[in-house]
């Protein structure tokens, strides 16, 4: 071994390389939904405790996000898209990155029953569960619905920050849940129909590899319905006011739209996946939109 | 910018690094629990 791998290998690892562990672009989304679950709420949250909750949910989502990736190193090493990772690049052994993950897991699910309640402390808890156990080790590489059902680990921030707020979870909070849970499959599937041959050369049953790209164009399509319908139903079921529907509606319109171009779409190469990678683009665009018009509408416009 | 070949050195400079983060976290680890507990109590008055 030559002196510069070893050292990589017996250097302790940065702290810049335990923040990258927590997939902090991820987490940004993760954040927002979750105060817009504690927004939309309508409750009066002390400053401080409101600031501990929404923390509480960042670092659960950086524990599972460590978590995810010292199961996957191998996988990782495999894909260009995340080959640069710490564990993957040998900047930090798998260990490391283990007890970082399991501790910081436990300290937001603690912190969070102190701060706010045991409910939103459990559903934390079941987040960073559903992400670890069921998403990454059981249905990641054994299946192509793997983003259908391990995509509800991502839907529970709002839950949280609803059930932060309020101590209970109504039927708004599991309409915001059902969003996300719809939504994730369409955004993932447009990232994985221009990064396919990262996912068949690492293994991952992803569902252009097993099923081919115009079912999963067919699929993006079928997914993209259903999502539309709850995400404007928090209007019609009087949850939500008419600037929501209406900015929720607009979107969904816009949303379809894109997803029938990557229905009609018959590019076999990334760069003729124009309307996948705009859906993929739009998709993070559609619930930053949706989330602040719920809040602007139950906040300011109620 | 200057390239470390000392592998020592980088360890202690990692170290120091480190060190220097988990004391600002530590810090403000204490200041958050104090403003929970006056927050609390603030509630429950």
């Amino acid at each position: 071994m030559n002196s510069a791998a070893l050292n990589r290998t017996t250097l302790p690892a940065d702290w810049r390389d335990f923040l990258a562990l927590t997939k902090p672009r991820v987490m940004s989304l993760v954040v927002f939904t979750g105060l817009c679950g504690m927004l939309a709420a309508d409750v009066p949250v002390n400053p401080v405790i409101g600031f501990t909750a929404i923390l509480c949910i960042a670092l659960g989502a950086g524990a599972a996000a460590a978590l995810n990736m010292w199961y996957e190193a191998d996988l990782d090493a495999k894909m260009k898209r995340t080959a640069r990772r710490p564990l993957p690049a040998g900047r930090m052994d798998r260990q490391s990155a283990l007890h970082f993950g399991v501790g910081l897991a436990f300290f937001s699910v603690i912190l969070m029953e102190l701060a706010t309640n045991r409910i939103a402390a459990a559903v934390l808890a079941v987040s960073i569960l559903f992400y670890v156990l069921v998403y990454t080790v059981w249905l990641k590489r054994r299946t192509p619905q793997n983003i259908v059902i391990g995509g509800a680990a991502g839907a529970f921030p709002p839950v949280i920050g609803w059930a932060a707020a309020t101590g209970n979870v109504t039927l708004l909070p599991v309409l915001l849940f059902l969003l996300i849970f719809l939504w994730t499959p369409p955004h993932f599937w447009a990232l994985s129909l221009f990064v396919r041959s990262d996912y068949a050369a690492a293994g991952v049953p992803m569902l252009p590899v097993t099923a081919g790209l115009k079912t999963t164009r067919q699929h993006i399509l079928l997914y993209t319905l259903p999502m539309g319908v709850a995400a404007v139903a928090p209007w019609p079921l009087g949850l939500a006011g008419a600037f929501y529907g209406i900015v929720a509606s607009a979107f969904s319109l816009v949303f379809l739209g894109i997803a029938v171009q990557v229905w009609w779409n018959r590019a076999t190469e990334p760069a003729g996946m124009k309307p996948e990678k705009r859906l993929f683009a739009f998709s993070i665009l559609y619930l930053f939109a949706l989330f602040g018009a719920l809040v602007a509408d139950k906040v300011w416009l109620s | 910018m200057a390239v470390v070949t000392d592998p020592e050195e980088e360890v202690r400079r990692r170290q120091k690094g480190r060190a220097i983060v988990m004391a600002v976290l530590l810090a403000a680890f204490v200041i958050l629990v104090y403003a929970i507990t006056i927050a609390k109590m603030s509630i429950n008055r």
